[in-house]
């Protein structure tokens, strides 16, 4: 719920400068188009919500943004990306880019390495080898994603083995672990329990305070309980943007909106 | 709430390149140089087999003549011919009887060691099919010409046993341990959690390998077979000992036949070099060079088909 306090913190936020810049993004793979044309502005240390059901753009949304259209010579990028005023498409070291965004997928990724090594990894890719440096780094990403109590003990077994919720929090720690400036979730939750997930939950809101986050989610509560502001996609198109609770309660832009935060769609 | 942990100095920003980025920048040009260089051997050798060859196709060649006529004589003392008719029929022949045996063998021996088959079996299994892969060429020559001539001589009552039927089951079995190995490896690419998926529908052990397995190994299963069917054309000491090396197009499988590879093989080196019979031996190889593009070229269209759904 959102109090009248944080409504003037939310009020407040517009003010901080944008993190990420959205001008006329459309993305098409092939002749297909995924986004058609979304225009939207992502402040600083904000949680910014992307709801919509499937096959809305949203996941294409993230993948434009963390330049993953490079893996895939068919995804075809359109209109401007300002990542804290950087046109990103003219970035000259993406790596350094992708260094900063944390993107955290929908299907976890337990790569095959050992616990530790899964979440040391990006630390150690920008050149931190201090093993007191790493194991506290370790030990914070893994508490932050709720995960530390589970795997404390077994920090030497293989991340690939843990199960499919533990695999899921131990890809939300390793997306921590470079510190992003920008974190990226795309339906954290699908494979972790409610217990879990409203403790991430708590740990995002934290996380507020360092970085700005995107959550991309099917769960419009999820989405309520979490985001300052959230952006409504239908069809590659943004249908409604604005403060969380006025797509809820207040004016919607579209009636389709409110008819889909109702769960009266289709 | 305080940071509690301030953003530390960046190693990495976007606009500067750093080692990581010169790194990787080195290591994607060796790559891509030994990928082309790749590209550079392959034109490198079409071109020397063409040059060896060129004075032969501009000269007293004749395209009927060299791909229609049954009559391969290059030493005769009237009239030299140079038909490779027969030829090409000899080794289609072998090859297409050697893969009627090699896919089912080598497909069902990938399904059982990959689907069926655990624990020490297994490893055995592998060991065995490995051993097999082992065997040189001219190991199961011996084999054809000792062992299995005798036999389809007694089995079938015919005069000779050097055949299309010898040199076929011979070079089936000499491809089928490596098709056996890829196949078992694309099976094995396939998750677990398909056949998991499947045989929560109640699906047997069977439906889901064919209606699951299968089609998901579709190309690594492809890829097999066709290494299957270039290692027939390519085998020669096998094939040269196998199938009584008489030029022949064949009307059944106890006729005697000569392949491509084994007619470069066993004349080559008596031919002067630069001479019109070593030329027309190099423009056999520019069409084995050919054939085998072709094949490739098919199984590519269709793997690209197949993709397309």
């Amino acid at each position: 719920m959102v109090t009248p306090d944080s409504q003037v913190e939310v009020m407040a936020s517009t003010a901080t400068p944008i993190k990420l810049g959205v001008k006329n993004l459309s993305i098409k793979y092939g002749q297909e188009a995924a986004l058609d044309n979304i225009s939207l502005d992502i402040h600083e240390h904000e949680i910014f919500g992307i709801i919509g059901p499937a096959n809305a753009g949203k996941t294409s949304f993230l993948k434009a943004i963390n330049r993953m259209d490079l893996f895939n010579p068919e995804m075809q990028v359109d209109g401007l990306i300002e990542f804290s005023g950087h046109d990103i498409s003219k970035v000259r070291n993406v790596y350094g880019l992708r260094s900063r965004i944390g993107v955290v997928f929908p299907l976890p990724v337990g790569l095959p390495l050992s616990v530790y090594d899964n979440v040391a990894l990006a630390p150690r890719l920008s050149g931190e080898n201090n093993k007191a440096e790493l194991n506290v780094i370790v030990e914070r990403c893994l508490r932050r994603a709720a995960l530390w109590d589970e795997v404390k003990d077994r920090l030497d077994s293989l991340g690939s083995l843990l199960s499919g919720g533990q695999q899921q929090r131990l890809t939300i720690a390793r997306a921590l672990s470079q510190e992003p400036e920008l974190l990226m979730l795309d339906e954290f939750s699908i494979a972790v329990d409610p217990v879990t997930t409203m403790r991430i939950e708590d740990v995002l809101k934290e996380l507020k305070q360092e970085m700005t986050i995107i959550l991309v989610t099917n769960l419009v509560q999820q989405a309520r309980r979490l985001a300052d502001r959230t952006a409504f996609f239908l069809d590659g198109k943004c249908l409604d943007i604005g403060i969380t609770e006025d797509l809820f309660t207040g004016e919607v832009s579209d009636p389709r909106t409110r008819d889909y935060v109702e769960g009266r769609f289709g | 709430m305080n940071k509690q942990h301030s953003q530390p100095p960046r190693a990495v920003d976007f606009d500067r390149l750093n080692r990581a980025w010169y790194i990787d920048k080195a290591v994607q040009l060796l790559v891509f140089v030994g990928g082309i260089s790749a590209v550079i051997f392959i034109i490198g050798i079409f071109v020397f087999i063409t040059k060896e060859g060129l004075g032969f196709i501009i000269g007293d060649f004749s395209f009927t003549e060299f791909f229609f006529s049954q009559n391969w004589r290059p030493t005769s003392e009237k009239q030299t011919t140079y038909g490779i008719l027969a030829l090409i029929a000899g080794t289609a022949s072998v090859t297409g009887l050697a893969m009627l045996i090699a896919i089912p063998f080598s497909l069902g021996t990938a399904i059982y060691i990959a689907e069926f088959a655990t624990g020490k079996t297994r490893e055995y299994l592998k060991i065995t099919v490995e051993l097999l892969a082992a065997i040189p060429s001219v190991v199961w020559g011996f084999i054809g010409l000792t062992m299995m001539n005798p036999l389809i001589i007694d089995l079938f009552d015919v005069p000779v046993g050097l055949s299309v039927l010898n040199a076929g089951i011979i070079l089936g079995l000499m491809a089928a341990p490596i098709m056996t190995s890829i196949a078992e490896d694309a099976l094995k690419a396939v998750p677990d959690r398909y056949r998991e998926a499947a045989e929560a529908l109640g699906a047997t052990r069977w439906q889901v390998i064919f209606k699951v397995v299968l089609p998901a190994a579709k190309n690594g299963l492809l890829g097999a077979v066709l290494l299957g069917v270039g290692r027939g054309f390519g085998e020669t000491m096998a094939v040269l000992m196998a199938t009584g090396h008489s030029i022949n197009i064949p009307g059944s499988i106890f006729d005697s036949v000569r392949a491509l590879t084994a007619t470069i093989a066993a004349e080559l080196g008596e031919t002067a070099v630069g001479s019109q019979h070593y030329q027309a031996l190099f423009t056999i190889g520019i069409s084995l060079f050919v054939i085998t593009f072709i094949i490739n070229l098919i199984a590519d269209l269709i793997i690209r088909d197949v993709r397309k759904g």
